[in-house]
C-alpha cells in the first residue's frame, strides 16, 4: 500500500501543484554554476539547502550543507523537506536518483554544460524549472560573453596551455579535451596542449616536455596543496616545460573560472587578460550577479 | 556477553537457544530502530497512519505522504537490503574463519570482493562503451549483475587453482586466493588509469559501501542469492566443527572434507558477491562479527553461522542508521562507519577479554 502510493510522484506533487504558480517555495541545488543561476535569477531566498560544489554568492556558505554531489543521500535530502531539486546532471549515484524518483521528489535535471552558450542554457533552464523568466539574465550573460569574441579571435597566435588539476602527489592530473578546463582554455585565446587526449591524464615527465606548454593553469587551491609555485615547478613532469622556465602559472579560482555559470564572461575575460596580458577587452557592464 | 552466559548457565537455558533467542532479539530491535529512526523526523501520528494505511484500517491523510515515502521508499528496503547483505558477510566471514582455521581470515580471502570489485568498476569505466548493448538492457542493474558475475568468477578460478589432483589443502587455497586477489587488483588498476574524473570518484565511493541506492525490487533477487547460501552454510556446521581439530581428523570422522570445504567457498562466494553488488564492499562485518559471537558463546559453529547471520545483518543496520543519521542531510559511507564505529568495540572486547582471563 505504501509502495503503491508513494510509486505515484502525482501523489506527492498534487500537494504542491498551489504553490507550483508563484515558483517553489524550497529548493536543494546541487551544482555550483546551478546554484549561481537561482541566485542571479532572484530565487537566491528559496534555495534552502545546497552541495560542496557550491560555493558562491558568499548567502550559499551558510546553507545547510547537502554533502557531495557524487554521493546524494535519499533520505538526507528528503528530510530537507524540497518543493524542487534542481540537480546538475553530473549529480549521482544513479542508484540514490532512481531512489529520489520513486519517493516522488520533484526534481529538475539541468545539463552542466561548458563552452560558449554553456552558460546561458543552463540559465535558461533553470529558469523554466523555477517557473521564472530566464530570459534577461541569459541574453545579458550571452551578450557579455560575445563582446568578448572579437578581440580573442584577433589575437595574433594561441598560446600554448597546459591546464593542471592536481599535483599532490605522483604524476600532475592535467586536462584533456571534454573538460570545463578544455573549455574555458580555448574561449580564453589557449590552445590546450594536451587537447588530443579526453578528460584528465596523469602527465609523464616526457610528454611533459614534448608538448612543451607556455603557461600552466591551475585552481589556486591546488597550488597551496602542491607546496607553493617553487615545489610545483619542481616537479619533474613540470621542470621541464617552457612555462617553468619563464616561471608562467596563473592561477584561477575553481567554481568561478571552470563553472560556467552567470560569470562566465566576467571569468573569460579575467583569465584571456591573465594569458595575454597585453590584449585590450571592452568593459563588461556591471551585472548585480557577477 | 558474559553476562548473559552466566545467565544463560545459572537458569540452565542450553547457550545455543540463548544465542539465538539474544541474536533475533538484538537484529528485531535493529530493524525497528532502522525503521523508526533517521535525519527526516517521522512524528508518532505519521507513523501510525502510515502504518493503519498498509494494514487497510484507514486510508493515509495527505499531510503523511512524505511519511510514507519516506517509511516505504526510504527506509523499509534499506533495512531490508542491510539485513540480508549483514547476513550474508556474517555468515561467509565465520564459514571463512571455520574453514581457514584463522581468526583474521574473511570472505576478501576467497578472491570474491576483488573480483566482485573488478566487474563493479568495469561497469562503471566501460559501461558505456563497451557494455554499451548490456547496459541498454540491464541499466541500473547492470553493476550489481556484474560485481555478482566477477566475485563468483574470481573465487572458482582461486577454487579451481587452489585444487591440486582433486584434494583442497588449506595453504594452497590461501595461496590462490592471494593470486587472484593479485591479478584482480591490477586488472582493477587498468580500469582506474583508464577512468576519467568522475568514474574514479564513482569508484572511490564504491568501494566504500553505500545502502543509499536500495529498492523494493532487489529485495527478491537477495532472499534467493543470499538466503540460501545461508541457510545451506548454516547446514555445514558439524564438518566445520569436526576441522577445528584437523582435516585428518575430520576425514577420520567420517566427513567429506573436501566437498564441504567446496560447498563452504562458493556458497560464500554466492552470498557475498550478490550482496555487494547492491551496495559496494562493506569491511569488517565478516571479520568482527563472527568473533563477537565466539567471545560470547564459544567456538561451536552450530551457534556462530547463524548468530553471525543475526548479527551481521544487525550490526549492517545500526551502521547505515548511523550512516543516514551522523552527517545529515549528506550521508556517510557506510562502509567508514562500520570499520570507525566496529573496530574500537572490537578492541574493548578483546580487553574485556584479556582482563578477565588474567590473574
Amino acid at each position: 500500500m505504501i509502495a503503491r502510493r508513494a510509486l505515484l510522484p502525482a501523489a506527492l506533487l498534487a500537494s504542491g501543484t498551489a504553490r507550483a504558480a508563484a515558483g517553489p517555495a524550497r529548493i536543494v541545488s546541487v551544482g555550483g554554476a546551478i546554484t549561481e543561476a537561482a541566485f542571479a535569477l532572484g530565487a537566491g531566498g528559496q534555495v534552502a539547502a545546497v552541495d560542496t560544489t557550491s560555493r558562491f554568492p558568499p548567502p550559499v556558505q551558510g546553507l545547510p550543507q547537502i554533502g557531495y554531489m557524487r554521493a546524494l543521500a535519499p533520505e538526507g535530502l528528503i528530510a530537507l523537506r524540497p518543493d524542487l531539486l534542481l540537480l546538475s546532471d553530473e549529480a549521482g549515484p544513479v542508484q540514490a536518483l532512481a531512489v529520489l524518483r520513486a519517493a516522488g521528489l520533484p526534481i529538475a535535471t539541468i545539463r552542466d554544460g561548458a563552452g560558449p552558450g554553456a552558460a546561458e542554457a543552463k540559465i535558461r533552464a533553470v529558469a523554466a524549472a523555477l517557473g521564472l523568466a530566464g530570459e534577461p539574465v541569459a541574453s545579458a550573460v550571452a551578450a557579455d560573453w560575445q563582446a568578448l569574441d572579437a578581440p580573442i579571435a584577433a589575437l595574433p597566435r594561441r598560446l600554448r596551455a597546459l591546464f593542471v588539476l592536481s599535483a599532490t602527489r605522483g604524476a600532475p592530473l592535467a586536462s584533456g579535451r571534454d573538460t570545463h578546463a578544455d573549455a574555458m582554455l580555448r574561449a580564453a585565446g589557449a590552445e590546450n596542449v594536451l587537447g588530443d587526449f579526453a578528460g584528465y591524464r596523469p602527465l609523464s615527465a616526457e610528454a611533459a616536455a614534448t608538448l612543451a606548454p607556455e603557461v600552466i593553469v591551475m585552481m589556486d587551491h591546488t597550488i597551496g596543496e602542491a607546496g607553493g609555485i617553487d615545489a610545483l615547478l619542481a616537479i619533474p613532469a613540470l621542470a621541464v616545460t617552457p612555462a617553468a622556465a619563464t616561471r608562467r602559472v596563473v592561477a584561477v579560482e575553481g567554481s568561478y573560472a571552470l563553472g560556467f555559470g552567470p560569470r562566465a564572461a566576467q571569468a573569460r575575460r579575467d583569465l584571456t587578460r591573465l594569458l595575454h596580458p597585453g590584449i585590450a577587452l571592452p568593459e563588461l557592464p556591471a551585472r548585480p550577479w557577477a | 556477553m558474559g553476562v548473559s552466559l552466566s545467565l544463560a548457565s545459572a537458569r540452565g537455558i542450553p547457550p545455543r537457544v540463548m544465542a539465538l533467542a539474544l541474536g533475533t532479539v538484538v537484529l528485531l530491535a535493529a530493524m525497528l530502530a532502522g525503521i523508526l529512526l533517521g535525519p527526516a523526523r517521522i512524528s508518532p501520528g505519521g507513523f501510525l497512519a502510515v502504518l493503519q494505511d498498509l494494514l487497510g484500517i484507514a486510508p493515509l491523510p495527505d499531510a503523511f505522504l512524505r511519511d510514507a515515502a519516506v517509511l516505504g521508499v526510504i527506509r523499509a528496503p534499506r533495512v531490508l537490503l542491510g539485513a540480508l547483505v549483514g547476513a550474508g558477510l556474517g555468515v561467509a566471514g565465520a564459514t571463512m574463519q571455520g574453514l581457514f582455521r584463522n581468526p583474521l581470515a574473511d570472505p576478501g580471502l576467497i578472491g570474491v570482493s576483488a573480483g566482485a570489485a573488478l566487474a563493479a568498476v568495469a561497469a562503471i569505466v566501460l559501461g558505456g562503451t563497451v557494455f554499451g548493448t548490456a547496459a541498454g538492457l540491464l541499466g541500473l542493474w547492470l553493476l550489481p549483475a556484474a560485481a555478482f558475475c566477477g566475485g563468483l568468477l574470481a573465487t572458482y578460478a582461486m577454487e579451481r587453482l587452489g585444487s591440486v589432483g582433486g584434494g583442497a589443502d588449506v595453504a594452497t587455497l590461501l595461496l590462490a586466493g592471494v593470486a587472484v586477489n593479485a591479478i584482480a587488483t591490477a586488472l582493477t588498476g587498468v580500469l582506474i588509469f583508464m577512468a576519467d574524473d568522475r568514474q574514479a570518484r564513482d569508484i572511490t565511493f564504491w568501494t566504500l559501501g553505500s545502502l543509499s541506492g536500495a529498492r523494493w525490487a532487489h529485495l527478491p533477487v537477495l532472499l534467493v542469492l543470499v538466503g540460501l547460501p545461508m541457510l545451506i552454510l548454516c547446514t555445514l556446521a558439524r564438518p566445520l566443527n569436526a576441522l577445528i581439530l584437523g582435516e585428518a581428523e575430520a576425514f577420520h570422522l567420517g566427513l567429506r572434507v573436501d566437498a564441504a570445504k567446496r560447498a563452504a567457498i562458493l556458497l560464500s562466494a554466492v552470498a557475498v558477491a550478490a550482496g555487494v553488488g547492491f551496495t559496494g564492499l562493506i569491511g569488517f562485518v565478516g571479520l568482527v562479527v563472527p568473533h563477537l559471537l565466539r567471545l560470547g558463546f564459544g567456538a561451536d559453529h552450530r551457534i556462530v553461522l547463524p548468530g553471525s547471520a543475526l548479527l551481521g545483518a544487525a550490526l549492517l543496520i545500526l551502521a547505515d542508521l548511523a550512516a543516514r543519521s551522523l552527517a545529515a542531510p549528506a550521508e556517510l559511507p557506510v562502509g567508514v562507519v562500520t570499520a570507525l564505529l566496529g573496530a574500537p568495540f572490537f578492541l574493548w572486547l578483546l580487553r574485556q577479554r584479556m582482563a578477565g582471563a588474567g590473574p
